[in-house]
């Protein structure tokens, strides 16, 4: 069963919910999908086993077949290469960055002077906290292609385990990415008109790639605003984390929220058999 | 004209709260909501739109049933698994490429323009602000930023405009990297905790990459006051300043639970202190 923790707005807490979930049971794995900000380590301290680097395609010019026409410039959608003719020779210049790694360049050019190259973007991390297995996204600073490593990320979780996603903020690409193929989104929100105009979007999000969803309430104090979309909207509220200075410094010293706090572990193990009621 | 940007890496340490405080503050200057996403700012700025526009983000494919042999060229060409069991787009997962229609052998590949959302310049009672909406499961955030930051220059630049405030959006990927090219100062709202820090540590490597000056404010400073002062500590060694501290307060939350600029809502010490904090950022310009 794969679980993905989403939320739209950032700091709601997605990452305590997942954190504290993966502990509460048994044979979980927990899957860092935030790949700008990845934060699940500094609260798990897993034990590092294995790292492996996240590779995007790319063309790579073979200068001998090159006749500069062109062409791999002209159908390129993304503007990532440039060809410069002059007299009997040229230049054909790659923006790496630009590049979405289509392979159409390579596939398309007449001369069949462009091979695939990789290019590294980003790296997966392996490991194990007690019976929780632990795998993380980072992209390497400066690049774009999320999507990328997120679906990589998510190429290691088991099918006989349940698997915690923690997904990115946002509504775009990479939350997409992250929650698409979920059995069940969890939409951790706060009591603010921020976090619910932002819930009101990721719910649209869960509903566009049909992934049943429920809410968790953190920083709860009057839920009011929330509840009436939820009501609305026929949302199941399966968990409230109460609004208090101790939770929020429990966090900001990187203890998960069911480590301090072992009466959590109970909530979190309720909030499992929920999610597992609910698919019924 | 200047342009300051307000970033921070992890969601939910303030930004918003302080680009409305600034937009409160500052006097003569165009407001941009970057966050497309999940914008936020317009619900503390209440803003009236006077001009709504198409945002395309680019293209996407699509199959006409007639056509199609389901000969699965097209399945073969695709590097996103864009192409469903039945010949179907999945346009979750098309990027646009338009690769499929170039090897299809009937032409049944259709390449459209893909509409990706919205954009607005509208008046709020702080100034002209430009901001987004986003489509749902869209991309190309970083397109729609850099569309956005184009509109607010030629306003400001008509109006003689002194400032552009930007509210950034989270993390450290495409649309923050938009938000953050050629800007004067990006003002970096970070908090005290294990996460908030880690984020930054990302966010001030992404400044270096992009040659911008960065100052930090450390908000909701006294959550743990050890983590501020390593920080501090840490920051010191890297030569990057941070120019004020926000104490934790429920009053800011009240004020952002009730849909008012900080600023417009108190007028308490803290309000005052935020003011002189945003002096001070003005005279390091």
């Amino acid at each position: 069963m794969i679980i993905s923790v989403a939320s739209g707005k950032g700091g709601t807490g997605k990452t305590t919910v997942a954190v504290s979930l993966a502990l509460s049971i048994e044979n979980s794995q927990i899957i860092d999908c935030d790949v700008e900000e990845p934060n699940v380590h500094l609260f798990l301290n897993p034990e590092i086993k294995e790292k492996i680097k996240v590779k995007t395609l790319i063309p790579e010019v073979d200068k001998n077949k090159c006749n500069y026409c062109g062409y791999c410039s002209q159908i390129c959608v993304y503007n990532a290469l440039a060809v410069l003719k002059f007299n009997s020779t040229g230049d054909v210049l790659l923006f790496p960055h630009l590049c979405h790694g289509c392979g159409g360049c390579i596939l398309l050019c007449p001369e069949r002077a462009m091979n695939q190259g990789y290019r590294e973007i980003g790296e997966i991390t392996i490991g194990y906290k007690e019976n929780v297995e632990f795998v993380e996204g980072k992209l390497n600073i400066s690049e774009v292609l999320a999507p990328k490593v997120i679906e990589k990320a998510k190429s290691f979780i088991k099918p006989d385990k349940i698997a915690i996603i923690d997904a990115p903020p946002g509504t775009t690409c990479p939350t997409v990415s992250a929650i698409k193929g979920s059995n069940f989104c969890l939409l951790v929100t706060e009591p603010t008109p921020f976090g619910l105009h932002d819930l009101e979007l990721a719910y649209e999000v869960t509903k566009a790639l049909k992934v049943p969803s429920g809410v968790v309430i953190n920083k709860s104090e009057d839920d009011k605003i929330i509840e009436d979309f939820c009501k609305k909207n026929n949302l199941p509220i399966l968990m409230k984390i109460p609004f208090k200075r101790e939770i929020a410094e429990l966090y900001s010293k990187g203890v998960p929220l069911i480590v301090a706090m072992p009466k959590y572990k109970e909530k979190f193990q309720k909030l499992i058999t929920l999610i597992k009621d609910f698919k019924k | 004209m200047k342009q300051i940007l307000v970033i921070s890496g992890k969601g939910g340490t303030g930004k918003t709260f302080f680009t409305g405080c600034l937009a409160v503050s500052l006097p003569n200057k165009v407001i941009v909501d970057c966050d497309v996403d999940a914008a936020n700012l317009h619900l503390i700025l209440h803003p009236k739109i006077e001009q709504s526009s198409e945002f395309i983000g680019g293209k996407i494919a699509f199959i006409d049933e007639e056509k199609c042999t389901t000969c699965g060229a097209c399945k073969e060409v695709c590097q996103f698994s864009a192409i469903t069991e039945d010949f179907q787009i999945d346009e979750f997962s098309c990027e646009g490429c338009t690769i499929c229609s170039y090897v299809c052998p009937t032409s049944a590949v259709i390449i459209k323009d893909r509409i990706s959302g919205s954009y607005f310049i509208s008046n709020t009672d702080y100034g002209r602000m430009v901001h987004a909406k986003l489509g749902i499961a869209q991309e190309n955030s970083g397109k729609l930023v850099t569309k956005l930051r184009e509109i607010a220059k030629e306003i400001a630049e008509m109006n003689g405009a002194d400032f552009i405030i930007i509210d950034g959006p989270p993390g450290v990927g495409c649309p923050v990297m938009a938000s953050m090219t050629g800007v004067d100062l990006a003002l970096a709202i970070t908090e005290p905790t294990v996460s908030g820090f880690h984020d930054l540590k990302r966010v001030i490597e992404l400044v270096k990459h992009f040659k911008v000056e960065i100052k930090i404010i450390i908000n909701k400073y006294d959550l743990n006051i050890e983590m501020s002062k390593k920080i501090a500590k840490d920051l010191e060694k890297l030569d990057i300043e941070i120019i004020g501290m926000i104490p934790f307060s429920e009053e800011i939350l009240a004020s952002v639970k009730a849909g008012v600029p900080f600023l417009k809502f108190s007028k308490s010490k803290l309000s005052k202190d935020i003011e002189k904090l945003i002096h001070k950022i003005l005279d390091s310009l």
